[in-house]
């Protein structure tokens, strides 16, 4: 759970992660051993605890698995947990959209938008 | 080994206070120990074991200990957020059965409402490994917890008039607590008709936020004899962890499925078998998706089992939270597992206002959930009977 920004660069294993996100590119982790995708991305995987991971790159095609807009912020902001074609859900924003027709199961698609001075994965609906 | 019978409750102390303008956490913390401590007929220099979580001031127990003048020989500051406090009584009961304290103290305090310094320290949300990833995506503790109701509703058909029932049953039992915050009774359709402030959860849903604190002592068999109060046993418990695991998430469901499966066994008894229960009520949907995670009943029909006042003591089925709970009494530090524990030990002692006692209650659950429902918290479950 997050409040604010944290540093991006100190962690060399995330930094292929990092330079794909400037690039507008989504990775998630996959295991070799357990052949299971994990997110947010580690160098062990917490499915089985092999180190036997590597990058893949999202499709950057989800659909919405739960949603809320925090609508006592000015302005109203959403807040969604989307699945990946990769299997492995996400915590996003949904974007460019109209709060009231948001709904679960809905498809959305991969955009990046600077946040907090590091490019983040959000989601437009498709 | 167990824990079932090897430790009692012998002492609880809730703050009275909801604002406490010009007194230090430290203070409040001084304040409900002297106050548990007094309750059980117990002194300060009893006390060989304490128990606080991240919301004690400073280096926490380090710290604390000073203040409060402690030579503790056991010492524990498990942080699993608002559920810490329970499992302190789980962990007091096995050092007391292991023979590492015979005079546990556990407390509380915390002024979110007044301001004052933060809970967690350096192991704060900001710290952690998952923030880079979601921190800019804004997540709040109201967000987190819509987020979960809005998935229950959608696998499970729940209703907002259903959540809203959760809220109705804690304002008819804080109407007769006098230091309650929120005693006016209210209906489903003032709950769901009060401002949406994270879809799908109403103002209504959530709990109220307050200053306060709370205090347990627990005690071992033979200290529990010498004493003069009513007696409450612990005999079982259970803690869990829930998680995103990994990016496979599931979110209709909390660590419940875990800690009440293991305090259910330890105790020896089932869900039918409870009188009285406390459940941790951040919001409405925490108290519905943890009577369903426990086995009050079937996952997914949480929604029909809390509406038409089921929950309400002297009508329902269930009684829960007869102090009005965190829904309507109180939430000192934005922690709500202390005081669940402390109406349980009321209950259990006869001593809960009488127009929300529990008649003949001789077992009582208690169930913490502290952190974000659904995605990262510690799941606590306490079950004591009268001795």
């Amino acid at each position: 759970m997050a409040e604010s920004k944290t540093a991006t660069i100190a962690d060399t294993a995330l930094q292929p992660y990092w330079e794909a996100a400037a690039k507008g590119k989504l990775l998630v982790k996959h295991c070799q051993a357990c052949g299971k995708n994990h997110y947010y991305p580690r160098p062990i995987c917490p499915h089985c605890f092999s180190d036997r991971t590597e990058w893949l790159e999202s499709s950057g095609e989800g659909t919405i698995y739960s949603w809320s807009v925090e609508r006592r912020a000015s302005p109203p902001y959403s807040i969604a947990y989307v699945t990946l074609a990769e299997g492995v859900t996400i915590l996003t924003s949904i974007v460019d959209c109209d709060f009231d027709r948001l709904a679960i199961g809905q498809k959305v698609r991969l955009g990046f938008e600077q946040r907090d001075g590091q490019p983040a994965p959000v989601f437009r609906p498709a | 080994m167990s824990i079932k019978g090897k430790a009692y409750i012998a002492g609880i102390y809730e703050h009275p206070t909801r604002k406490a303008d010009g007194i230090s956490l430290a203070q409040i913390h001084a304040e409900v120990a002297k106050g548990a401590l007094e309750d059980a007929g117990l002194s300060r220099d009893d006390v060989d074991g304490y128990f606080c979580a991240g919301d004690a001031p400073g280096l926490g127990p380090l710290s604390m200990a000073e203040y409060l003048g402690l030579k503790p020989r056991h010492v524990d500051s498990t942080e699993t957020g608002g559920s810490s406090y329970l499992i302190h009584a789980a962990h007091a009961a096995a050092a007391i059965a292991m023979g590492k304290c015979k005079v546990a103290l556990v407390t509380l305090a915390g002024k979110p409402r007044s301001g004052g310094a933060p809970p967690g320290g350096g192991r704060g949300p900001s710290h952690s490994p998952d923030a880079p990833f979601e921190a800019p995506f804004k997540p709040t503790v109201l967000n987190m917890y819509a987020i979960c109701a809005r998935r229950h509703m959608h696998e499970f058909g729940t209703t907002a008039e259903q959540l809203a029932w959760i809220k109705v049953a804690a304002s008819h039992h804080a109407q007769h607590n006098p230091h309650a915050m929120l005693r006016d009774v209210v209906s489903v359709e003032q709950v769901v008709n009060s401002p949406i402030v994270a879809d799908p959860l109403h103002r209504l849903d959530c709990c109220v936020i307050s200053d306060g604190g709370g205090a347990l002592v627990i005690v071992a068999p033979e200290i529990a004899a010498q004493l003069k109060r009513p007696k409450v046993r612990i005999i079982g418990a259970g803690e869990a962890i829930k998680n995103l695991n990994g990016g496979l998430v599931d979110i209709t469901y909390s660590g419940g499925v875990w800690s009440g499966p293991a305090a259910f066994a330890e105790a020896g008894v089932k869900p039918a078998d409870i009188k009285y229960v406390s459940i941790y009520d951040s919001f409405t949907i925490t108290v519905l998706m943890t009577l369903e995670d426990l086995g009050f009943c079937e996952k997914g029909k949480g929604g029909r089992f809390v509406a038409d006042g089921n929950l309400i003591s002297g009508v329902g089925k269930l009684p829960f939270n007869s102090d009005g709970g965190g829904l309507c009494n109180n939430h000192p530090g934005n922690r709500g597992g202390m005081t669940k524990v402390i109406e349980a030990v009321r209950q259990l002692r006869g001593e809960a206002h009488p127009a929300v006692q529990v008649k003949n209650c001789d077992l009582a659950l208690a169930h913490g959930t502290g952190g974000f429902l659904g995605t990262r918290h510690g799941s606590a479950t306490l079950i004591m009977e009268r001795a």
